[in-house]
């Protein structure tokens, strides 16, 4: 059986209900032969050759350390004669700094530097991401230039002191003096005449045929409106920085997912050489799409030279709320006509969404419906409104996950009507090719994971009716609905490997774990690429004086560092073909029909004729030869379709007397290209569904539209999942390599941030006969 | 005003505004112990405080006088990780690593806690001591967040400790 799974002990082996097998043969298999009977989809799918070492669950190699609490976070580095910290911010959500009393700070006890518009350096407006291939701020507001406020939490005053409580102490004793002006606060009064967004190079928008017509003739419909409120990460670790002007040289601990785009942009706004910043975060303590660069960065960087003092800031929990970005609200709409035997004939999907003026970052929640299904007519478009706040950002999964909701319960929706069983539905809908740029799969096998899903779960087919039943004052109901995510690869890869006699390699690139597992994937991908035992890899990373620059952002990072080790092992190859001696087998042989395998420079066409690489460096009196490349530019996602899908299924038990929902279990099945580590893809999976059961179930952050200023800034009151939420979760992967995906691998880090959301309302739907349209589902919706 | 941390005494800070939290991280540059929300909210900050567990956020240093403090830096022996640290590697209970000192410190907590039969909110029965099940655990280590969603590697290994150190 070629599917790899990652047989988790399941809740529901020896759960009173029917058990998944009993399902399985009882009624799928009689279903009108709608699923396949027999598990391992994969048997009847190509199969790529094997490679060492890829896909084995080699331990999280920083496990030790960090389980012994020795991994260094940002906010753990020390310098000599540094202070610390703390941050003013506005009140008012648009208007002018008439009076800033700072007399009282300047006056306390320990108190180094007080800094604000008035003091702070003239410097350069940071460039967002999507203003340059190398923009990494949230936003292109200056930063403290002058005395104009943009949104309600707006620093506006930074306190430098000997200690951490001089330094909060003293930021309690500044008083500011606002001339307010008008501010644009609402959703609805933004959402007036907002324009189509134009996003990463794009207008937000999809016409094919005409939708709204087809629908109004469709055999069967539905026509659903949808909300998703804001979120935010709330990665457990704060952000933080710890900075020191060393001579000309700005030296950052930071917590960033992109080390050189940060140093870029941060030496930009400095007007230093990007040579000058030196930004290393080898621990990040969660990233999520949140760990970019904010203005805390260049407010520590700029009082630490104003003071002539290292800093460390740390920002407090309502800190990271009030000027860290989260993902913004959504209102959406999708409505499917279909033909009674399922084949839709219109899917319109379209919506409203919140930023600011500042910033080009449009949840792009469209991006599902472009690729998921195949449709007569089409009619996708987003629409921006702009608002007076805090700069929205990404958030695992940017469009996907809340894209796939409101479109996975329209299709249980319109399943239901048609009396079709929802899986059965989507694949009477999968397209040939890709619905909207016509392009052919790289590689896809959504319908095998819809099959393995509905086996591993124990799914009941259903035709219009629903299933779900009562347990003493339990409602208990399952549903399902399918996940996706775009394959990306972005320019900027490369790679520096260094190999001694001892035949260990040294690599070396500018890439960023914040959890993933980043340096353990890449010393397995990096072992099969240059031929040597995984355990003589070491991997280096975390610092932007490594090769390339690459974002650990839109789970891309593994394909580019695949396509930079494949750039490198290349070059190295080279560097050790002009190294062969005369009278050598392998001399005079061109590089490119070289490659390194099991310690060895061989022929790639008659891997007997070889050469130890310990032998030929020690021939050429070499004590190691290093190699540098990068990537090539990324073509395969311009010419295929490139994609990740997945199914999921949940069981939910909503109490009838409460409405307490609790999500009982859930299985995800990922179709995402080879997969390089079990273990840490299944922690991978994992991570995401549990995340996506706090947007299902209770993230919420409660944006107050009259003053602009986000009311629940802490961990007490934005509720995220406990160990009690998590149920033990049951994933598995169709693990058929992607033969355009560098390393056969599409990134694994998002997919299972979408579909779930909509899954669990699918199941409240089948528990209670509740079609929940607004996130989170709360109990009082369901009551 | 001493405290004794892993073994090792200290004198305690005059600043009464002090955390022990920050005491440690930024007095002592112990920073095993992780600030998350520095509220009593994420369970990152937790410690043993003569036993029992003890968010350290939420503590004053000076409260702690002659008191005895474990943190994750005094669990390994040397190179042996503790036993429950080697089970977080070996379910892959931790993802990022930030919130992984606060629930090993927890867990080890939670243990002692069965040991004396303490029953939880989840406890169904009151008359007898409480057991070590899959809810029980997952109850008494809501207290500590992770965002990484390392959940059901983390049970596991609290699980597998348990069944075989208690
Ligand atoms: S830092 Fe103490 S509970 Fe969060
Ligand atoms: S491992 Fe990252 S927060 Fe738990």
């Amino acid at each position: 059986m070629t599917m790899r799974t990652k047989d988790h002990h399941m809740p529901f082996v020896s759960s009173p209900f029917v058990t998944r097998r009993d399902v399985l043969v009882g009624s799928a298999a009689t279903a009108a032969g709608l699923f396949l009977a027999e598990p391992g989809l994969a048997t009847s799918l190509p199969n790529a050759p094997a490679r060492s070492g890829l896909g084995t669950a080699y331990p999280r190699r920083d496990g030790p350390l960090k389980v012994r609490g020795a991994a260094r976070f940002a906010a753990e580095h020390r310098f000599p004669g540094m202070v610390y910290g703390a941050l003013v911010f506005s009140t008012i959500a648009r208007g002018t700094i008439r009076r800033i009393e700072t007399e009282a700070a300047r006056a306390a006890s320990g108190v180094v530097l007080v800094m604000t518009h008035e003091n702070m350096p003239r410097l350069a407006p940071p460039e967002p991401f999507y203003a340059s291939p190398t923009g990494m701020a949230g936003s292109a507001i200056p930063v403290m230039q002058d005395a104009s406020v943009h949104w309600n939490g707006q620093p506006v005053a930074v306190i430098l002191a000997s200690t951490q409580e001089e330094a909060d102490h003293a930021a309690r004793l500044v008083r500011v003096d606002y001339e307010v002006a008008e501010a644009v606060t609402r959703f609805d009064d933004a959402a007036v005449g907002a324009p189509v967004a134009f996003y990463a190079g794009r207008d937000l928008q999809y016409r094919d045929g005409d939708a709204e017509a087809a629908l109004a003739e469709a055999e069967a419909s539905v026509d659903l409106e949808f909300s998703t409120p804001q979120q935010n990460h709330n990665q457990i670790e704060l952000h933080a920085v710890t900075v020191a002007w060393q001579g000309g040289v700005l030296r950052m601990h930071d917590c960033t997912q992109g080390v050189d785009l940060s140093a870029i942009t941060i030496a930009k706004v400095f007007g230093l050489d990007p040579s000058q910043v030196h930004l290393t975060a080898e621990f990040v303590g969660g990233g999520f799409g949140g760990k970019t660069l904010w203005q805390y960065h260049i407010l520590a960087a700029a009082a630490a030279r104003l003071a002539g003092r290292p800093v460390r800031m740390t920002l407090t929990r309502e800190g990271v709320y009030r000027i860290c970005g989260g993902r913004a609200p959504t209102r959406q709409r999708v409505a499917l006509g279909a033909r009674l035997d399922g084949r839709l004939t219109a899917l319109i999907h379209t919506g409203t969404t919140m930023k600011i003026a500042q910033n080009s970052m449009t949840e792009p929640f469209m991006e599902a419906a472009e690729h998921m299904y195949r449709t007569d007519t089409m009619h996708l478009e987003i629409r921006a409104g702009v608002r007076d706040m805090l700069a929205n950002t990404f958030m695992r999964a940017p469009g996907a996950a809340v894209g796939t909701f409101p479109l996975e319960v329209a299709l249980d929706a319109l399943a239901e009507r048609l009396a079709i069983d929802p899986i059965e539905l989507r694949i009477r809908n999968e397209p040939e090719v890709d619905p909207t740029t016509g392009k052919a799969f790289s590689q896809r096998a959504l319908v095998g994971a819809l099959r393995e899903g509905a086996h591993r779960f124990g799914w009941q087919p259903r035709s219009g009716e629903r299933l779900g039943r009562r347990e003493g004052e339990w409602l208990v109901g399952t549903g399902m609905a399918a996940a996706y995510y775009p394959y990306k690869r972005f320019p900027g890869g490369a790679a520096r490997i260094t190999l001694g006699q001892d035949g260990r390699a040294v690599v070396e690139l500018a890439v960023h774990d914040m959890g993933m597992g980043t340096g353990t994937a890449t010393a397995a991908v990096a072992a099969d690429r240059l031929g040597l035992p995984y355990e003589d890899i070491e991997i280096r990373y975390g610092d932007n004086r490594l090769p390339g620059n690459m974002i650990a952002a839109g789970s891309q990072q593994m394909a580019a560092i695949g396509a930079a080790l494949t750039a490198a092992r290349d070059a190295l190859v080279a560097e050790l073909a002009a190294l062969v001696p005369a009278g050598a087998a392998l001399h005079g042989r061109p590089a490119e029909a070289l490659t390194t395998r099991d310690g060895a420079l061989v022929l790639a066409s008659d891997p007997a004729t070889r050469m130890p690489l310990a032998d030929l460096l020690a021939r050429a009196e070499r004590r190691e030869v290093s190699a540098e490349a990068a990537a090539p530019p990324p073509s395969e996602a311009k010419e295929w379709s490139m994609h990740s899908t997945g199914a999921v299924f949940a069981e939910v038990r909503v109490n009838a007397v409460t409405g307490e929902l609790r999500v009982s279990r859930i299985t995800g099945v990922y179709d995402c290209g080879r997969i390089l580590n079990s273990t840490l893809a299944a922690s991978q999976f994992r991570s995401g569904i549990v995340m996506a059961l706090g947007m299902a179930l209770m993230e919420n952050t409660l944006f107050d539209e009259r003053s602009g200023r986000i009311a629940n800034p802490s961990l007490a009151a934005y509720y995220i999942p406990a160990h009690l939420d998590a149920p033990e979760i049951d994933v598995a992967w169709t693990g058929i390599p992607d033969p355009e995906a560098p390393s056969g691998a599409r990134g694994i880090g998002e997919i299972s941030m979408t579909g779930v959301a909509a899954s669990v309302a699918n199941a409240v739907y089948d528990a209670t006969g509740k079609r929940i349209h607004d996130l989170p589902i709360t109990l009082d919706k369901l009551l | 005003m001493t405290i004794t941390i892993n073994g090792q005494p200290y004198d305690l800070p005059t600043d009464a505004r002090v955390s022990l939290l920050d005491f440690m991280r930024e007095r002592l540059d112990l920073f095993g112990t992780k600030k998350g929300c520095n509220q009593g909210a994420c369970g990152a900050c937790t410690v043993l405080i003569d036993g029992e567990r003890v968010l350290a956020c939420l503590a004053l240093a000076a409260q702690y006088d002659g008191r005895s403090v474990t943190t994750i830096e005094g669990l390994a022996d040397g190179e042996d990780l503790h036993p429950l640290q080697a089970l977080f590697v070996k379910h892959d209970g931790l993802q990022c690593g930030y919130c992984t000192p606060g629930q090993i410190m927890s867990a080890i907590a939670l243990s002692n806690e069965f040991s004396r039969g303490a029953p939880s909110s989840v406890t169904t029965d009151l008359d007898v001591p409480a057991t070590p099940n899959r809810e029980e655990i997952r109850e008494r280590m809501s207290g500590n967040l992770c965002r990484c969603g390392a959940h059901n590697g983390m049970i596991e290994a609290i699980t597998s400790y348990l069944s075989e150190h208690s």
